[in-house]
């Protein structure tokens, strides 16, 4: 199939569809209004549900019970809109059923702005709504990862009767890239062995809720969920490597902030300058691995984002201190440009780095004297 | 090889139009392309602009501090984006809705009266198409001949009708600015 100039929002509708979304909860928001405003068009197209719901409060949980009979459903919002979610988040998440969410993610906290950011990392990442699950987090950079990390969140949802998130900022949103669709695959309606999607008389009653009463029961749910996860760390890291074979400075930056990096990098190769960029495509489950690999021979890491350093965490976890990590990063939706990032890589060249200050103390300390 | 142009005016002036059809064109010779609109809380009468990537490789930022071309359709587009330019750079301005000269020596402003061409053309909505054209002559890349054909391929069966007048302009506004430049 050949290419097309798709905007970001709307390249996710069009993917959701042709992976076999059957049913989509939403509420309008920008960012992410495309998304909801293509499938209220479209789906009725094609004789599937499409529901404006009151809320986002209403809208997930119309995701929950369509999940449970089984059908491939979906949501979209951004940031506040997913924050009304995380009960009903919680809900599928303790329910075991599959469900693809998306978050179009905007400055922030509270009704912020509109503009691209990258603030929710945590809240998808580690938690969210309450209780011990855990969610699969994609990340896209560009309008055609978008597409095809939107068909992968259906399929990983529904193999590990997991929630599967797909997070972007404003900007991969709203951008218009070339790209190409996946051919258009046939609505499924597989034979689970759990969905309530009436017996009629050929099998035993099936129950699906998140209520263990029994704490022994709730801590098997728990150690379930657990140890499907493990499976889910072992199997599903994904990521992309750039200029990583002689690198002695890796960035690390997902999204927006991952290929605004790629430009610095570049630039920086194009003066001599042995830099590479690690831009993680799961977030959830996060490539702990590679960077534990790069640590044992690389001499620094730099993390950039465009939020004050949440994912900078969990690349500390993998570097355990052995080099030093640097910190770059623009707040409340401002995007950085690539100078920005240049300008960290020759200051990283120039100055003596240092493993024992946390690095958003000295990122901030740097900030303030700038 | 890659070139990022900013596109700005009023909104309805046909910003965000005119660099979707830039972004097809380089598109359809193949090239790497990013398009991005500013999308904060306008409306009509206030400033729009977009951001256009075109490149060999794969885009990083889709976004750029110093642009080397750049299109401003009116005044409060001029006053901001003469001062980010690159060194060098090409600034398309729309001269019927500018009153000054350029302050700068180091980029080259091609003043052209966009508003002016389009009437004469016979459609006042045509100005972002004479700046379009204008633009192509600061950028190799992408031929008069690539914009009339990504136009003819993406525009709707609808709006085919305003083609000729679309090629009219883009060629008017190509043709002024490569006659200033000599």
């Amino acid at each position: 199939m050949a290419k097309e100039l798709w905007k970001g929002n709307e390249a996710i509708a069009e993917a959701a569809v042709r992976a076999g979304l059957e049913a989509y909860f939403g509420y309008p928001i920008t960012p992410q209004t495309e998304v909801l405003e293509y499938l209220a068009k479209r789906m009725p197209e094609l004789g599937r549900a499409f529901v404006q719901a009151e809320s986002e409060l209403g809208a997930i949980n119309m995701v929950y019970g369509a999940a449970c009979t089984g059908v491939r459903v979906m949501s979209s919002s951004s940031s506040p809109g997913m924050s009304l979610m995380m009960e009903g988040i919680s809900y599928i998440a303790g329910t075991e059923v599959p469900a693809v969410l998306v978050n179009v993610m905007r400055g922030g906290p509270g009704l912020g702005n509109i503009a691209p950011a990258q603030g929710d990392y945590n809240q998808a990442v580690h938690g969210g709504g309450h209780g011990d699950y855990q969610a699969i987090v994609l990340a896209p950079a560009s309008v055609q990862e978008a597409i095809d990390l939107t068909v992968l969140s259906f399929d990983l949802a529904e193999k590990y009767r997991a929630i599967c998130m797909v997070i972007l900022d404003g900007c991969v949103g709203q951008m218009m890239e070339p790209a190409e669709m996946p051919e258009m695959r046939p609505v499924r309606r597989e034979d689970w062995d759990w969905n309530t999607d009436g017996k009629m008389g050929k099998r035993e009653r099936r129950i699906l809720s998140s209520i263990y009463i029994d704490p022994v029961e709730e801590e098997k749910t728990n150690l379930r969920l657990l140890n499907r996860w493990r499976t889910i760390q072992a199997n599903e890291v994904r990521y992309k490597e750039y200029f990583l074979d002689d690198a002695e400075i890796v960035i690390v930056g997902f999204g927006t902030a991952g290929r605004v990096a790629l430009s610095a990098v570049r630039e920086a190769r194009a003066q001599g300058i042995k830099v590479g960029l690690l831009r993680p495509i799961t977030v959830s489950p996060f490539p702990y691995e590679v960077l534990d690999q790069l640590s044992g021979r690389v001499d620094a890491f730099l993390v950039t984002e465009m939020n004050s350093g949440q994912m900078l965490e969990d690349v500390r976890l993998a570097v355990k201190g052995r080099v030093p990590v640097e910190f770059y990063g623009r707040l409340g939706g401002v995007v950085p440009f690539p100078d920005e990032i240049l300008n960290e890589i020759h200051r990283m060249v120039k100055v003596k780095l240092s493993a024992d200050v946390h690095p958003r103390d000295a990122w901030l300390e740097r900030m303030a004297h700038a | 090889m890659q070139k990022e142009i900013i596109i700005s005016g009023f909104g309805g002036q046909g910003v965000l139009f005119a660099g979707q059809v830039i972004a097809y064109a380089a598109m359809d010779s193949g090239k790497q392309v990013t398009w991005i609109p500013s999308y904060g809380p306008e409306m009509r009468g206030g400033t729009a602009n977009c951001t256009v990537v075109i490149a060999d490789q794969e885009i990083g930022s889709p976004l750029v501090e110093h642009p080397p071309l750049a299109i401003a359709l009116n005044l409060p587009s001029f006053d901001k984006y003469e001062a980010m330019m690159q060194t060098g750079g090409t600034l398309i301005v729309n001269k019927s809705m500018v009153d000054r000269a350029s302050k700068r020596n180091d980029i080259q402003a091609i003043m052209i009266p966009c508003n002016e061409i389009a009437e004469e053309i016979g459609d006042k909505k045509l100005t972002n198409m004479v700046a379009a054209g204008a633009l192509l002559s600061a950028l190799p890349e992408v031929s008069l001949q690539m914009i009339e054909a990504a136009l003819k391929a993406h525009l709707p069966a609808r709006h085919q009708h305003l083609l000729p007048k679309n090629y009219e302009a883009l060629r008017r506004g190509f043709e002024f600015a490569k006659a200033q430049v000599q």
